[in-house]
């Protein structure tokens, strides 16, 4: 597995790449990219913050996948996520998964994604414009990432 | 008992505080400290502490980098993390 935690960007199709080549038996890749968006309850959004827990992060990205792994026949996978001041259209966070056949690798990368946002430490800031202002402010956790999380709990 | 304690996003903002260390009286703290008792110990700070840390803001604690709850021991030594409800992706 590969989890990266990096301010700079990172080439979605060469590390998907990577990825699919490392086994001749992976008939499956399954990816997610997270963006920005300039646009969050309509307010325009000129720039996005990521802050992260430096050593917590990674641990706990690594255990989502370990625990990926342990559900699903996944062969391998890869996230990178990015932290510091980010514009719309930045990219944020790259998810893939490899696997023999597909579906695997669908549940396990929505998997991976969902506890990410539930259980890994980065906390965005957005920059939005209010008339000639720019103001800043925290995003707040949604009940829908939460809602998404607990449904990998049910039986 | 001594502690290293972490503090993120608006909790770091507001209390103006990043990380600290921390010394704790041992006949008080040292077979009861948890995540809730070390709350209530930071909030007789000032009031700002009492409300970040007591008050409606959903704080969430780490213990050496794992996601506890609110009766989570805390052991001398320990690297302990408050923070807001994560939001990345």
């Amino acid at each position: 597995m590969t989890i990266r935690v990096q301010t700079q960007d990172f080439e979605a199709g060469l590390e998907i790449n990577q990825l699919r080549n490392s086994r001749k038996d992976t008939g499956a890749v399954v990816s997610f990219i997270g963006q920005v968006r300039d646009i969050n309850e309509g307010d325009t959004v000129s720039s996005l913050t990521l802050e992260h827990y430096p050593g917590m992060t990674e641990k706990a990205l690594e255990a989502i996948v370990v625990q990926a792994k342990s559900r699903w026949d996944i062969f391998d996978a890869l996230v990178i996520h990015r932290v510091g001041t980010l514009q719309p259209t930045d990219q944020i966070v790259l998810v893939a998964v490899t696997s023999a056949h597909r579906g695997e690798a669908f549940k396990a990368c929505e998997f991976i994604m969902d506890y990410l946002k539930t259980g890994a430490p980065f906390w965005k800031k957005e920059a939005t414009r209010l008339g000639d202002k720019t103001i800043e402010r925290w995003i707040e956790a949604k009940v829908s990432d939460d809602e998404a999380q607990l449904r990998w709990t049910k039986p | 008992m001594k502690i290293k304690i972490f503090y993120f996003a608006r909790l770091k903002e507001t209390l103006k505080f990043s990380t600290e260390d921390l010394e704790l009286p041992d006949d008080e703290y040292a077979s009861s400290l948890t995540i809730l008792t070390l709350k209530a110990h930071l909030a007789k700070r000032s009031d700002v502490w009492q409300q970040m840390l007591l008050g409606k803001l959903k704080v969430r604690g780490a213990i050496n980098h794992e996601l506890v709850d609110d009766n989570a021991p805390i052991a001398d030594g320990d690297e302990v993390a408050f923070f807001p409800p994560v939001t990345g992706g």
